[in-house]
Order: structure tokens, then C-alpha cells, then sequence
């Protein structure tokens, strides 16, 4: 097995709400626990697929490792050294080796600029390309490595459909050789025959260019298709993690295999889509002490409420949180 | 074969706009037979939510054009009633339950106030009975302690409460005919597998038909009977839910179900469509499909290829499948 490129330590991020003056001395501020002490690796040259609902903090999770929000607590190791004991400068040089991709490339790329400008700015930022020939070579380079060409280099984001946005997007994130690559719901914006298209070059890129992906996404099916190892997210926790085959074969944890059944499989012979669970997604808004699901679980038990369930090893890397599995 | 509730046919959608006329559906025929759901699938910009607000008249004209030969809904045109007959029908008949409940419910009337005003004004109740009934209505779709709830305002629900709000309005005045435009697109899947089941028993309990409109080929797989699929404003394939499923007749259905990822079994790479949907400012001649089908000929570039019956009840427009009957 590789060595980790991105380790995650007791990452916490709290978001206060009502943080202001008035609702601080009248004793209403709540704390919104977006992620909550979550640890995991990302293995050199593997893709970690983190899957949940909306609200699950696996968007937030993909912003504290880029470090765009700073956490409340934890550790952030990139090769054994911890990023956010790095200073401004130190990081502008880590950010070269970390990069993201979002999910809506109608709001990711400028719209006054052309494709040129927005390759070409990472470019001079990180003093990779400086004049005029290197830069544009690259930027040649970069779009035909996405499928696009010379005809697109001085065209302007509203020319391109969806799908090729996303090409310009992810060609924006490789322009500076990173090692890691973070995917934020970056396919669920695109229709599924473009879907495709997307998925097949961040797999061919990765052959490639031997990249490191964190591929974060709602739709368990991607997640199945492009993700070595998989984490499972609920309510700013992981519930659950371990190699893909194994999660997608044995889920273990009720919220898992809830998830899994309610996915509908385009094939009318599979079972029907179906909720396994009461109620709706929990709130992370001053969230219960134990486990989040434990209203919601069939498999409940009294210390479910009170006590959080931690990350247990159940089979060879296949780690589950609860108590009783 | 039982008698169909709707029965679209050759209907044409155009939107006169400034940069030049926009053809969104055309030429589209389907029927849908009662107690049937049939699931109308494509990708964005293929005419199938314009299709259903062509059915429920709700295009403004100008810019829209619809014309076709017959829209009916139990054998009544629906583009022969003039505006007060259309009223009569819209809510009573058919109704409709939108992608985005946000934007579809008055974020400033409360949603016993939405409700009641419907039934107010279609089935004549006076304030207390529509109430009541809002209440049971909230009941049934699941929103639980609806009496505490008939005051709330819609951003008071979550995603999920939301679209059932909805599907509580648009079942107020007992439709024989519901049309759900992606119903369940904006919620996560925990949530989609509920709202599913939760329309599902709905369309039994009140006899109803269906037309289901999704980009989604899991949840058309398993909520509809019958499916029309959508490209580039075509109906190009048409058939029982299994048949298109196992025996798909149209290169794009083909390449639509290739292009899924699969749960069962991970492969390396996908097999995409390759391309872009057509501008529709601009379609190609011929087959809207023919630019990205591998299989093209010389007649796809020319002509729009005829919706043929290839097996019994399974319709597809393809010149392959004229060829292979030759």
C-alpha cells in the first residue's frame, strides 16, 4: 500500500450562528457542526470518493484541506508536514500542489475573461510561465489535454456548453501540476451522456499524470465508477469507510446500507428504490451527543443517544462507526 | 387496450425569440392510458418540461407558438376551450407538481393559505371547510402534525416536506390527470425514495394517470409503465419500461443507458455519447442525433428519420431500423 499524500486529523469545523452582540448576551447563539472530529487518509495515486446528503459537511470537508475556510480544530498533514501551521507565503506554494474543481462551471470561470486569461493566470501566479510563447504553449497544451483545441483559446466561457466548461475547469486545476485534486460535486452539475465524458478524462488524467483525486459527490453510482476507497458521510460525521468493492458489496452501518437502498438503479428488474430509515436527515445544529443517526436507526440501542460510536476496524480497512455492528 | 386520458398528437412547440425562431418540441405524439405512468426522459434542452406546460396551456404566446393536431385530456381538445374552460380544467382534470416547490409555492401565503385558496376557488368550499380539508391533505401526503403545520410558510419545510406540500395542492381538487416535471431532482436520494413511494400510492389511491418528466433513467426505470425518450425536441423512442430497457431501438437510448455508471460492477472507463447536444437556435438537417451517432449515414444528414413501430407497442425514429426492414 502507498504512503498517504493528505492525512486528516480530528478535522473540526464549527460554524456559529447567530453570532451577533444581542443574540450572544441573550444566550442564543448555536453552533452549527458542519464537521465534526473527522479523520482520514488519501493514499499517493488513489481516488477517496466522499459521499453523504446535502449538509453531511463533505463540501466544507473539500474546503478545509484547500484551506479557502480554516478549521476550528484538527490537523491537515500534506506529505507529513501540517499545512496549517504554514504561513501565507509557505501556503500559496501548497496551494500549487492541491487543487479543486467545482461543481457549477457556470459560476467557476470568469465570465470577462477568455480561456487564455484563466489558464494563464495560474501560470503567472506561480511563475510558471512568464512570457508570452511559454504561456500560450501551455495553455495549448493544457486544452488539448481536455479535449479542446486552438479554436478555443481566446473564446469566452458562454461559448461552451456545460461539459466543455468543466473541461476548462479542470484544465484551470492542472495547469500547475498538482499532486492532489479535489472534485466537488464536479459531474452533478452535467447531463449523464456528458456525465461520462468527464468522468472518463479525470480517469484518464490521472493515468496520466499519476494524480491523487478526492472526488466529492452525492450520486453513490460516480462514486461507485471512479473511487478506489470510499467515505461515507453523515451529518459532519464519517460513518463509515473502507475499499469501494467492500462498502458497494458489505455495508455495514445502517446509514450505508440506507443509502444504498434508496438509490434508484437504472434497471427495472433491480429492487425498487426505498427508505430504510424514519424521518428526515438530522440537523448539525447543536447535534445530539451520540450517534447522529440514533433517531432515525432500526438498529438503535439506549447508549446510541449518549455515547458517539468511534471508527472501528470491522474487516482489512473497512472501518465502520457504530455499536452495533 | 384501454381507452387513453391524454393523447398528444403532432405537437410543435416554437418560441419566436430575437435572435430567430427556437423549434423546442417537434412533431411529438404519445398517449397516456389511464391508471398508466408513462415517464417522459431526456437531457436538458430536449422539450420535455416544455411539452408538459404545452399541455397544461401555461406557454405564454407570444413568445411560444404551440400548434398541434389534438392535446386532449378525456377526449376533450384543450386547445379548442377558450380561457374560462381551460381555468375549469387546470387543477380539476390535470395538475402539476414542479421541479423546485421554492419557487413553484407564494413564499408569503402560508401553505393552508395556498391550499385553501385553491379549493376555495375550484370546488367552491367556504374558509372552514377548506381548511379542514387542508389539513387532511397534509395528512395524507405525510407531513406529520399537519394542524400544527397548516400555518406554516414554505421555507419553514425542509426540500423533502416541501414537494409534499405540493403534491398536497395538486391533488386538492381530485385530478384524473397529474404531470410531475422532475419531482424529485432537487432531493437527496434518501429523500427522492420517499417522495417516489409517496407518488406512487397517491396515483393509486385516486385512480390517477401520470406523466413523468426526468432526466433520471433510475427513477423512470422503476416509477413508469411506459417511456418516451427526448432528444434535441424528437420523440425518438417509445415503448413498454423493460422493452426500452433491454431491447433499446435509437443509437442516443443506447448510448444514454451506456453512459450510466453501474452499482453492480465497476469498469474503468465509461462509454460515453460523444459531443454536445445540437443548438437548437441551429439543429443539423436531418436526424437531430445524426452529429454524435456513430452509426450515421447519408440519409441521417438528410432526412428527419419516421417514427416507426419496430416491435409491437415499441416505436423508434431511427433510419437504421428502416434499413434493417428493407
Amino acid at each position: 500500500m502507498s504512503a498517504a499524500l493528505l492525512e486528516v486529523e480530528n478535522l473540526t469545523k464549527y460554524f456559529t450562528l447567530n453570532g451577533d452582540m444581542v443574540s450572544r448576551l441573550a444566550g442564543k447563539t448555536q453552533t452549527l457542526k458542519a464537521v465534526d472530529d473527522i479523520s482520514f487518509e488519501i493514499r499517493a495515486g488513489e481516488t477517496l470518493g466522499l459521499v453523504g446528503e446535502s449538509g453531511c459537511g463533505k463540501s466544507t470537508t473539500g474546503r478545509l484541506i484547500t484551506r479557502l475556510i480554516e478549521p476550528t480544530s484538527g490537523h491537515i498533514r500534506l506529505k507529513g508536514e501540517d499545512m496549517l501551521a504554514f504561513d501565507n507565503r509557505r501556503m500559496q506554494a501548497v496551494r500549487k500542489q492541491v487543487q479543486l474543481v467545482f461543481q457549477d462551471p457556470y459560476s467557476s470561470l470568469n465570465p470577462r475573461k477568455t480561456v487564455m486569461q484563466i489558464l494563464a493566470r495560474p501560470l503567472e501566479l506561480h511563475g510558471l510561465a512568464n512570457d508570452w510563447r511559454s504561456k500560450r504553449e501551455r495553455v495549448l497544451e493544457l486544452l488539448n489535454l481536455v479535449g479542446l483545441g486552438l479554436e478555443h483559446v481566446d473564446r469566452y466561457p458562454h461559448e461552451f456548453s456545460g461539459g466543455q466548461r468543466q473541461r476548462i475547469a479542470i484544465a484551470r486545476a492542472l495547469s500547475v501540476d498538482p499532486e492532489l485534486v479535489i472534485g466537488d460535486e464536479p459531474v452533478s452539475a452535467l447531463d449523464v451522456s456528458v456525465q461520462a465524458q468527464i468522468l472518463n478524462l479525470f480517469r484518464e488524467l490521472q493515468e496520466k499524470f499519476s494524480l491523487t483525486y478526492l472526488f466529492i459527490a452525492h450520486d453513490l453510482s460516480v462514486v461507485r465508477h471512479i473511487s478506489d476507497r470510499v467515505a461515507v458521510m453523515y451529518v459532519g460525521k464519517i460513518v463509515e469507510t473502507g475499499p469501494v468493492e467492500e462498502i458497494f458489496a458489505r455495508p455495514q452501518h445502517p446509514y450505508t446500507n440506507a443509502l444504498m437502498a434508496a438509490v434508484p438503479e437504472a434497471d427495472p428488474d433491480k429492487p425498487a428504490p426505498r427508505l430504510t430509515l424514519q424521518g428526515e436527515i438530522a440537523t448539525p445544529i447543536n447535534p445530539p451527543p451520540g450517534c447522529r443517526l440514533c433517531k432515525r436507526c432500526p438498529i438503535a440501542t439506549p447508549n446510541c443517544e449518549t455515547d458517539p460510536p468511534p471508527l472501528r476496524e470491522i474487516a482489512p480497512d473497512h472501518y465502520v462507526a457504530c455499536h452495533n455492528v | 387496450m384501454s381507452e387513453p386520458v391524454l393523447s398528444v398528437e403532432d405537437l410543435v412547440v416554437r418560441f419566436h425569440l430575437k435572435r430567430g425562431t427556437l423549434t423546442a418540441v417537434d412533431g411529438l405524439s404519445f398517449e397516456v392510458n389511464k391508471r398508466e405512468t408513462f415517464g417522459l426522459v431526456g437531457e436538458s434542452g430536449s422539450g420535455k418540461s416544455v411539452t408538459a406546460r404545452a399541455i397544461m396551456r401555461l406557454l405564454p404566446s407570444p413568445p411560444a407558438n404551440v400548434s398541434a393536431t389534438r392535446v386532449s385530456i378525456d377526449n376533450q381538445n384543450i386547445y379548442e376551450l377558450d380561457d374560462e374552460e381551460i381555468r375549469s380544467i387546470r387543477g380539476r382534470k390535470i395538475a402539476m407538481v414542479f421541479q423546485e416547490p421554492m419557487s413553484a409555492l407564494n413564499p408569503v401565503y402560508s401553505v393552508g393559505a395556498q391550499i385553501g385558496d385553491v379549493l376555495r376557488t375550484n370546488l367552491g368550499m367556504n374558509k372552514v371547510e377548506a381548511r379542514e380539508r387542508t389539513i387532511e391533505l397534509l395528512e395524507l401526503v405525510g407531513i406529520p402534525s399537519a394542524r400544527g403545520r397548516v400555518d406554516n410558510y414554505v421555507h419553514e419545510f425542509s426540500g423533502g416536506m416541501r414537494q409534499r406540500v405540493m403534491l398536497a395542492m395538486a391533488l386538492s381538487c381530485n385530478p384524473t390527470f397529474l404531470i410531475a416535471d422532475e419531482p424529485t431532482t432537487a432531493l437527496d436520494v434518501t429523500i427522492q425514495a420517499t417522495i417516489l413511494e409517496l407518488i406512487s400510492s397517491m396515483i393509486d389511491r385516486f385512480d390517477m394517470s401520470l406523466l413523468f418528466i426526468t432526466h433520471n433513467l433510475g427513477v423512470v426505470a422503476h416509477a413508469c409503465d411506459r417511456i418516451g425518450v427526448m432528444y434535441a425536441s424528437h420523440l425518438v423512442e417509445l415503448g413498454e419500461k423493460r422493452e426500452i430497457f433491454r431491447n433499446p431501438m435509437h443509437p442516443y437510448t443506447v448510448g444514454l443507458l451506456n453512459s450510466i455508471p453501474r452499482m453492480d460492477q465497476q469498469t474503468k472507463y465509461l462509454t460515453p455519447i460523444e459531443g454536445s447536444v445540437c443548438n437548437m437556435m441551429d439543429p443539423p438537417t436531418g436526424c437531430k442525433f445524426n452529429p454524435r451517432c456513430q452509426h450515421a449515414m447519408d440519409i441521417c444528414r438528410r432526412e428527419i428519420p419516421k417514427f416507426r413501430e419496430v416491435a409491437p407497442g415499441h416505436w423508434a425514429a431511427c433510419h437504421l431500423n428502416d434499413q434493417a426492414a428493407v
